[in-house]
């Protein structure tokens, strides 16, 4: 009798250990699948590898115009990351990746368009529209506690018809 | 004044509205390529049909060349196809085809199955020259003038419309620069 009673309690034990292990791989699986676009790159340092990940976010994919080169999956995108690899592993810096891709797709690739004569209304537009609104907010207020103040004034028949009423018992 | 003030919403939902029907007409994809004005890059790449041999930039000859960007995986270069076949019947042009990332075998048979309307195809296995002249998708079809600048990248299929709008005009100012140049 004892000896069945333990004999139970290690199979259930073993129960308990199978289902956790089967929940952490799970775990392990679920991750895996959700991480977008997967590479096999081997970057030459750790340093790079960063670099690699920081320029793919930052430059955008041509033909899915709103992903960047990281998330996306396109053909286009899975090609340009191919280069930006090679191009990082021969050593190229920053600025000169970005000229590169530049060069050859303009300053679409780039999420961050460069500050010119072209972009200006990019860069400042939100911020004059902003002021704008600020300045319409103010002058209405204005306005209006100009008028509440107006509202206000009673003629002196009034405020002698208002005393009477509201001294009524 | 008062009057004034009063209309200002009506007329900033008129700008807001008269822009975003515009909107509505724009083509995403037809962006400005950044080649424009710059000379076609050299390159160093086999043909589709002979591997060994190696052409560069100078072998695309003639003083109007179209370079047309195809691939089998591309759905849109098959409904394309049959007026390349026109358009290499020009004398004015000369198009070339650039196989983008493509099967060499899967290439091979469709140019046998379609016909072939391209002086020869560049065979761009890793996509080096598409990405030196900012291909982002195929078909795509660029204008090199006769000093070797790129004037013209048009992203997208090619038919009757789409020939008479962006190409012949172009075409027809290059005819007039070279007889310009000449004499």
């Amino acid at each position: 009798m004892q000896n069945r009673i333990d004999s139970k309690s290690l199979t259930l034990q073993h129960v308990i250990r199978l289902f956790i292990s089967s929940m952490l791989l799970s775990v392990v699986w679920v991750t895996s699948v959700n991480a977008s676009p997967v590479d096999t790159f081997e970057f030459k340092d750790e340093a790079t590898q960063l670099r690699f990940q920081v320029l793919s976010k930052e430059l955008r994919c041509p033909k899915c115009q709103n992903q960047n080169l990281a998330d996306s999956n396109s053909k286009i995108a899975v090609d340009l990351r191919n280069n930006l690899y090679n191009l990082l592993q021969e050593g190229m810096s920053d600025q000169e990746v970005i000229d590169f891709m530049v060069y050859r797709y303009g300053d679409f690739v780039l999420y961050r368009p460069p500050l010119k004569e072209k972009t200006y209304i990019l860069w400042f537009g939100p911020l004059i529209i902003l002021f704008g609104f600020i300045i319409g907010v103010i002058f209405v207020l204005r306005k209006r506690s100009q008028v509440k103040v107006n509202e206000h004034d009673l003629s002196t028949q009034e405020q002698a018809n208002l005393d009477d009423i509201l001294n009524k018992p | 004044m008062k009057s004034i003030i009063r209309f200002i919403p009506l007329i900033l939902f008129f700008l807001l509205a008269v822009l975003l029907y515009r909107g509505l007409f724009l083509n995403p994809q037809s962006m400005p390529s950044a080649m424009i004005g710059k000379p076609l890059p050299n390159f160093e790449l086999p043909t589709l049909k002979s591997i060994e041999q190696r052409v560069g930039r100078d072998d695309l000859q003639g003083d109007i060349v179209l370079l047309n960007v195809w691939a089998t995986w591309c759905i849109q270069c098959k409904y394309e196809h049959p007026y390349l076949l026109n358009i290499a019947r020009d004398p004015r042009i000369k198009l070339y085809g650039l196989n983008f990332t493509d099967d060499h075998k899967a290439a091979l048979n469709w140019l046998k199955q379609y016909q072939d309307p391209y002086v020869f195809s560049i065979f761009d296995e890793q996509g080096a020259l598409g990405l030196d002249i900012g291909v982002f998708g195929a078909p795509e079809t660029f204008v090199i003038d006769h000093t070797g600048i790129i004037r013209k990248r048009f992203a997208g299929p090619i038919n009757d419309q789409v020939w008479q709008k962006e190409f012949l005009p172009l075409i027809e100012t290059l005819e007039a620069e070279m007889a310009a140049g000449a004499s």
